[in-house]
């Protein structure tokens, strides 16, 4: 592969992969957001908002994540929500997270040990405290492994953006490829560095996990 | 929103649908030979062979499928091998799939007691049987649930064939809606039929599910 290739096309590229990481970071925070305030939703005493709450994960899991983007930006601006490419993308990538880590949220809140809440309730705690002190922090521990996994995901998921013309690494690599007909080495080098990116986001993901669960060991070993 | 559009696409998006079904089935079946070979490799023994498989193992996990998709569609040609995009298509998708289905295993082999293995091994069984006997059928049935939302994973992943210019349903309703200007109405059919299809093979999984603990 001719290393000029990579001179002249280093800042298209640099600034692709800032798109990427602002693309995947503002998804992943519209994601987790949303999922959360999705999971609240679906605790409620409503029964129309339950189902609402149920429908909507339900078809954002049962389709592809492409079909949801071309829907977002193609089908949006009929009616009227005319969105630019990243924003599309990134709005598309949120509410895809958003089902999957309400699913992730309503588990971890189930975790939570009921006595907890109880013992919270009685010692006169108001339900924002007890959401904030008790039962986020418990949540925290048993659903960071799934987080991470899921953050994992929509790593991948920010090539597909490509496809609505958003310009992050993967349509700036595309762009090159079509210019320079190193279309193989390009793809190849691709493949290589989102390996090395998921793999360090699973990586520095463990490491969160092992900072978060710490105190577990360390009560374990008082109680030993 | 005008219900008509749909109704006319209707045959055109129905018929795309059935190839998305086929080319996911092709894929998760390739697969599942690919991920069983891998599995049974990867605890054969062989220190060489186990990392060989977990290199492809974490490759094709972390790696996008996109890109995956890209780099066989554009590799096969490079060494001589002229193909079809459907084929190239099928290709990544089973590889893919591959991966996943061998990890599946993994996890579901560690359901089987270790004490089945030593009581065939101490019989006398050759280890091709004590994995086609033994190991496999009961993993098999271990991983049902896992195989099915694999499935529904790689229909929704077949969406991005699309891209190689497969005429699958995503691509059917891409041009569709170039062609009549109206992507709401088909893009919505279009998510629906894949609700569906995906609705279906739960419904499907959880029967076999039910079927295989009474057996």
């Amino acid at each position: 592969m001719d290393l000029t290739l990579l001179v002249d096309y280093g800042p298209a590229l640099l600034r692709g992969f800032g798109v990427t990481i602002l693309c995947w970071a503002a998804g992943c925070a519209i994601g987790l957001a949303l999922g959360f305030a999705l999971m609240l939703l679906g605790r409620t005493g409503l029964k129309p908002l339950r189902w609402a709450v149920r429908a909507y994960i339900e078809v954002i899991r049962g389709t592809p994540f492409l079909i949801q983007l071309f829907l977002l930006y193609s089908g949006g601006p009929v009616i009227g929500l005319r969105l630019e490419a990243t924003t599309a993308g990134i709005l598309g990538l949120g509410v895809y997270g958003s089902a999957y880590f309400a699913e992730i949220f309503r588990a971890g809140y189930q975790a939570v040990p009921k006595g907890q809440v109880e013992a919270a309730l009685s010692l006169g705690m108001p339900y924002g405290g007890i959401l904030r002190r008790v039962i986020l922090p418990g949540m925290l521990v048993s659903t960071l492994p799934a987080i991470v996994n899921m953050m994992a995901i929509l790593t991948k998921e920010t090539v597909v953006l490509s496809i609505i013309t958003v310009p992050e690494l993967m349509y700036e690599m595309q762009t090159m490829a079509a210019e320079t007909f190193a279309t193989f080495e390009t793809i190849l080098g691709m493949a290589l560095f989102y390996w090395l990116l998921v793999e360090a986001v699973s990586r520095l993901g463990r490491r969160a996990e092992a900072r978060v669960t710490r105190f577990l060991t360390h009560s374990s070993n008082a109680r030993a | 929103m005008k219900f008509s559009v749909i109704i006319d696409a209707l045959p055109h998006l129905l018929g795309a649908a059935v190839t998305t079904v086929w080319i996911s089935l092709l894929g998760v079946m390739l697969g599942q030979v690919i991920g069983v070979l891998v599995c049974v490799a990867r605890q054969s023994g062989s220190r060489a062979a186990d990392m060989a498989g977990g290199v492809y193992v974490s490759f094709f996990r972390g790696v996008p499928l996109l890109i995956q998709l890209l780099l066989i569609y554009y590799m096969l040609p490079l060494i001589g091998i002229d193909v079809p995009p459907l084929v190239a298509a099928i290709g990544a998708l089973s590889l893919a799939s591959g991966a996943y289905v061998s990890e599946i295993y993994r996890g579901a082999l560690n359901g089987v007691p270790h004490g089945q293995s030593e009581a065939a091994l101490a019989l006398g069984f050759p280890a091709p049987t004590i994995w086609t006997r033994i190991l496999l059928p009961q993993a098999f049935r271990i991983s049902v649930p896992a195989l099915v939302n694999e499935l529904i994973l790689l229909l929704k992943a077949s969406s991005l064939i699309s891209v190689v210019g497969v005429a699958e349903l995503t691509r059917t309703s891409q041009t569709i809606s170039a062609s009549n200007y109206r992507p709401l109405e088909i893009y919505l059919a279009a998510g629906l039929i894949y609700l569906a299809i995906n609705g279906a093979l739960a419904a499907f999984g959880a029967l076999v599910e039910r079927r295989l603990q009474q057996g």
